[in-house]
């Protein structure tokens, strides 16, 4: 038997994480030493699994399989494909950058604060690398706990209202997806993904299967008109928590779409993918527009990230109108494909951004811009990470940011022009934000006693930074590789969600 | 070939991060020496390529050095192209930003972001190169974003000033509004030809001139027409052409080398270096000619009328520029990309003179940049005077001077075009001639001429800049002067462009003017019997009347003219509309999205809609849990009763 390297990365955080609760009453000292070194080791063996010549196909990877519960068919079965790699590096790379973050800022409760994040690291694994749907949903919904824990524990002072809106909203959706897991199951008699593409299905049956899980993704995303928990919830989070939230969380959503929507429904994707198509553009435009007038960074950085989100819907749910406009196949995989790079990209871009509010608010406990101004003169190297972290947010080509946005808009172009057009207004929307933010909070005079006092970055600030700025850098000038991962699974997806199941 | 173009491009850059981040380590003079040398070093193998291309004519490279990715078929990759065209450019690039390079260590000398300085204009200087030296969409795009970004850190440069940093991000929202349309273009591109390479996509324009593009349905519109129109939009932006001109004179809120480099002699020029390289594309679309004539030409006289009201001395030369940009569309609009493209090269070394001149006036003014305040330099001053009075001569097209050649041929082309509304066009870059004499030489008269109107304090310290500052003056004079003279006759008409510049025969108005051209010296003979310049020499002598021999004048016809004044002084209120409409206007909407959107109808109704529903259904239910047993009894008999009713009469 072959190294288990999914179960590994998936219980070895959460082992760490309970070993840093035993450590708890040591101080705080060893329990941190524990947390980094164990989301270190996870980091390295994470890039283990970065193999591209196993990913030139769609064939599952690493697989791990034991029966879990007999009389329901479930197992526990793991492996990834070129969808679940890139996201699980993601995962593991952001909650050391995480942990480090929150090194000497968290002063209460330091230990559990730490071994939240690492057991919720295992969990994410879990659901990126679960192939039995039930195992995935235990995973889905554990995922909630220690986010519910951490906001509110360590959140602001609305913490309560923001827990109860995320855990209730998202609790909401998945309940629906369970339903649905089970129908199928009904059907198949198996909870295995694989089989569960293969099964026939009426249209009407999917499209209730479809809805269902569209409820659970969507929250997660999340959509419009589902969003209104994430700018509170992102409001009341510590920064850690805000970082995960937005850099792996919302990717949930995401993959939900490319691992169950698309290819069990197929039919219902198509007919109902001018709802889906909708709802992104609006996100684009709509939650544009609402970021711009956000009083408060954290809300500001929210409603954007609800606003790249939709390029990652749009990019999955243009192909059928691709092909119905030009009846062929040419400039699908480019939206998948952009659709997943942007939420790769968004992933480092927001964790970035919410880090550097962070930073701002550890030594201001304000997140409200008119407390801030001309923090460049006090903090100018802080102001380089936070301009380039910015610009790459507003799609900045050459960072990671521009990436998806170019492709999903290049491809969604072939559907439709308006399509492209309003897509496009993120260009000037989004450096209309951003950089308006940057103005009133970075440059200008000093605008107050609490600015003038602020200190630069140190060292571990501008590692966790610069660590981040580097990756931004490196995938917009050279995103070939991360592509070209993809390119097997997303053919293979492609191929499947085109042929019609009826 | 390949090792020289991949140095030329990364030396400016690898200057540019050692001078950023290590700008501390590396002092001052380590900083203006790493950035000088690589540009310089980039300069010199410019100007070898081009020289390597005038021997060998062509296509002297074409290769992608990198695969940025390939996704669905579609390459993304950089490379570089390398034909006539690129090469003037390249070359014309260097030399300015070397100029600039050495200008800034004169200009900047006391200021603390000295270093930071020269690490931005090193990466302007490799962001441009790449923009000019791209074989593919996709780079160029980058480029384009990237002199943008450069200009953005640039325009706000003094972040501490609140003007400075207004104006760097209305410039670049405003160029984003350009790259909006620049990138569906682009999108369109790739829909109708599949790729992104600048000659594949050319080989390929069959399936552009036939496509469609149902915008508004039932309405199918020509894919060219459209594709060129939105990429028009982009190089409206980046070259300021109206309605996107706006933040131009905002932007000279920087400091001043980079009006020079960034603001006059370069970027602003990438619109029109992209309509010339895709001149395959635009020439078949008669519709976007004409659009981009008539652009061009509104701009090259609205914007000049403008320029005559302004008293800052770098405005003035801001909208000169903005003017000039619309002569160099027009000529374009007209199919006379080698006349465009002729006089981009000239009014780079000319209004890179003025600028910097500009800057040596401010040096010695201290700061002060009203011209009312001036007066009278000439003698304080004399090698910023006579370079200066060297650059207004060529850009009014003083017969014999670099622009004299530039714009006569991009005048008498249009005069040739057959295009609709080309009589309109001609008459306004015609009346523009006038227009630039009289605010450019206004400018010389009121700074270098008549009575000394500032203070015995600035007197006392007035004198001329330092070598660093007046050498670069002195060796962009030089090519001001005689580049026309030298380079006119291959550049326009002996197709020295050769594929690099497609235009249809039909098009064609370059040759037809060729047929008339006897060489430079004939041309300036020629000019006597021509409007242009008598149109140049009413300027010069109305600046002179005005503002030299009767003062007074000015005041009394402002005030006679108040409401044409008034227009003029506002700029036409296009910041005020702007401000109104799309500043204030996103903002409403924004606030309107999000306090009705998502506060009152998703949260207030929806969410917690929802939640006082269940409580309130619960405190109902509640209500009917009381406990008491003959309750539950009551509500059971009550039960069976109705069901029994709905039995017995149901059936």
């Amino acid at each position: 038997m072959e190294f288990p390297i999914l179960s590994t990365l998936t219980w070895l955080p959460v082992v760490g994480g309970i070993a840093v609760l035993l450590a708890a009453r040591q101080g705080t000292a060893l329990p941190r030493q524990i947390a980094l070194a164990v989301a270190i080791i996870t980091f390295v063996l994470s890039t283990l699994l970065w193999r591209p010549s196993l990913f030139s196909t769609a064939t599952m990877q690493f697989e791990e399989f034991v029966p879990w519960i007999d009389a329901f068919n479930v197992n526990y079965h793991l492996g990834i494909d070129g969808i679940s790699l890139p996201l699980i590096l993601l995962t593991t790379f952001m909650t050391v950058l995480v942990i480090a973050a929150g090194w000497e800022v968290i002063r209460d409760k330091t230990a559990q604060y730490m071994a939240a994040f690492l057991i919720m690291e295992g969990i994410m694994i879990g659901v990126f690398s679960a192939l039995d749907a039930m195992l995935f949903y235990v995973f889905w919904e554990a995922m909630l706990i220690p986010m519910f824990l951490i906001i509110g524990v360590w959140g602001g002072p609305n913490r309560v209202y923001a827990t109860i809106k995320f855990f209730l909203y998202t609790f909401l959706g998945s309940v629906f997806m369970l339903v649905s897991l089970i129908y199928l199951y009904f059907q198949t008699g198996s909870y295995e993904i694989l089989d569960l593409h293969a099964v026939g299905l009426s249209l009407r049956e999917q499209q209730w299967i479809f809805v269902a899980f569209l409820l659970a993704f969507a929250v997660k995303i999340p959509m419009f008109p589902v969003h209104t928990w994430l700018p509170d919830a992102h409001v009341e989070a510590p920064t850690g928590g805000s970082v995960i939230l937005a850099a792996i969380m919302l990717k949930m959503g995401g993959y939900g779409f490319l691992r169950f929507s698309l290819p069990v429904t197929p039919d219902a994707s198509q007919s109902f993918d001018w709802l889906l198509i909708l709802l992104s553009l609006i996100a684009i435009v709509y939650v544009g527009f609402v970021a711009l007038v956000q009083q408060d960074m954290k809300k500001l950085i929210a409603y954007s990230s609800i606003a790249h989100m939709g390029f990652v819907t749009l990019g999955l749910f243009i192909p059928f109108t691709i092909f119905r406009s030009t009846g062929a196949f040419s400039g699908i995989a480019l939206g998948m494909e952009g659709g997943m790079v942007q939420m790769i990209s968004h992933g480092l871009i927001s964790g970035a951004l919410f880090l550097c509010v962070g930073v701002m608010y550890d030594r201001v406990h304000s997140r409200q811009i008119a407390d801030y101004g001309g923090v460049v003169n006090t903090m100018p190297k802080f102001a380089g990470f936070m301009v380039l972290f910015a610009l790459a947010n507003a799609g900045l080509p050459g960072t990671s940011g521009f990436v998806g946005e170019f492709m999903v808009i290049l491809s969604s172009f072939k559907a439709n022009f308006w399509f492209a057009f309003l897509a496009a207004t993120t260009l000037v929307l989004g450096a209309a934000y951003m950089l308006w933010l940057v103005k009133r909070t970075i440059f200008g005079e000093i605008a107050n006693d609490n600015v003038a006092q602020l200190s630069d970055i140190n060292g571990r600030e501008f590692v966790v930074l610069g660590t981040l700025a580097v990756s931004v850098l490196v995938l917009g000038l050279w995103p070939a590789p991360l592509v070209d991962v993809m390119h097997g699974t997303i053919d293979n997806l492609i191929e499947h969600m085109m042929q019609s199941k009826l | 070939m390949k090792a020289a173009l991949i140095t030329i491009v990364l030396a400016p850059l690898v200057a540019s991060v050692i001078a950023g981040l290590f700008g501390r380590r590396i002092g001052r003079a380590g900083a203006h020496w790493i950035t000088i040398l690589a540009v310089g070093l980039s300069f010199a193998l410019s100007a070898w390529v081009l020289w390597q291309s005038m021997s060998f004519g062509g296509v002297l490279f074409n290769e992608s050095i990198y695969t940025w990715m390939v996704s669905d078929g579609l390459r993304m990759e950089v490379g570089f192209l390398v034909d006539r065209l690129t090469a003037l450019m390249m070359t014309v690039v260097t030399f300015v930003s070397w100029m600039v390079h050495i200008y800034t260590i004169g200009y900047m000398q006391d200021d603390p972001g000295y270093q930071r300085f020269f690490s931005y204009i090193s990466l302007f200087t490799f962001s441009m190169l790449m923009l000019v030296m791209a074989n593919n969409f996709l780079q160029l795009f980058f480029g384009w974003e990237a002199v943008g970004l450069v200009s953005y850190l640039l325009i706000g440069f003094w972040y501490k000033k609140p003007t400075a940093i207004y104006a760097n991000l209305k410039a670049f929202l405003v160029n984003r509004v350009g790259d909006f349309g620049f990138i569906l273009g682009i999108a369109s591109i790739v829909y109708f030809t599949g790729s992104l390479d600048y000659g594949q996509v050319f080989e390929r324009s069959g399936a552009l001139s036939q496509g469609t593009v149902e915008i508004f349905s039932g309405n199918a519109w020509s894919a060219i027409t459209v594709t060129c129109i939105l990429l028009f939009i982009g190089a409206m932006g980046k070259s300021a052409q109206i309605p996107l001109h706006v933040w131009l004179p905002d932007s000279m809120e920087g400091p001043t080398p980079i009006s020079a480099l960034i603001h006059a002699a370069t970027m602003v020029t990438a619109g029109i270096f992209m309509v010339a390289r895709m001149s395959p594309l635009f020439e078949l679309s008669e519709v976007a000619l004409v659009t981009v004539l008539v652009i061009g030409a509104l701009t090259a006289f609205l914007m000049g009328l403008v320029g005559v009201v302004q008293n800052d001395i770098k405005r003035i030369i801001a909208y000169s520029t903005l003017s000039q940009l619309g002569y160099m569309f027009v000529a374009l609009g007209a199919s006379a990309y080698a006349a465009g493209i002729f006089h981009l090269m000239t009014h780079a070394f000319f209004k890179a003179l003025l600028f910097l001149a500009a800057g040596s006036v401010i040096i010695g003014m201290h700061h002060e940049q009203d011209i009312r305040k001036m007066g009278g330099l000439r003698k304080y001053m004399p090698i910023t005077y006579w370079t200066a009075l060297l650059g207004s001569l060529a850009l009014i097209g003083f017969p014999g001077f670099s622009g004299f050649y530039s714009k006569d041929a991009i005048i008498e082309a249009v005069h040739l075009s057959h295009l609709p509304g080309h009589g309109i066009v001609y008459l306004a870059v015609l009346s523009g001639v006038f227009i630039t004499a009289l605010y450019s030489f206004r400018l010389i008269f009121l700074v270098f001429h008549g009575q000394e109107r500032f203070d015995e304090h600035t007197r006392s310290q007035l004198k001329e800049s330092p070598w660093v500052v007046t050498v670069p003056l002195i060796l962009l004079a030089i090519p001001s002067v005689v580049i026309g003279m030298l380079t006119i006759g291959p550049l326009l008409f002996g197709d020295w462009f050769g594929s690099a510049l497609q235009v249809l025969p039909r098009h064609d108005v370059l040759s037809e003017l060729g047929k008339e051209f006897h060489g430079p010296l004939a041309m300036m003979t020629h000019a006597l019997q021509q409007w242009p310049l008598w149109f140049a020499l009413a300027g010069v002598a109305t600046a002179w009347f005005f503002y030299l021999k009767r003062p007074d004048l000015p005041q009394s016809i402002a005030q006679t003219l108040a409401p044409l004044y008034r227009i003029l002084d506002r700029k036409y209120y296009f910041d005020e509309f702007n401000q109104q409409v799309f500043a204030n206007g996103a903002q409403q909407a924004g606030r309107l999205f999000w306090r009705v959107g998502d506060e009152t109808i998703i949260d207030r109704t929806v969410v917690n809609g929802s939640a006082r529903a269940v409580d309130w259904i619960s405190g109902r239910l509640r209500g009917i849990q009381s406990g008491y047993l003959y309750h539950y009894a009551f509500a059971m008999v009550i039960g069976l009763a109705v069901l029994l009713a709905w039995l017995i009469l149901g059936a």
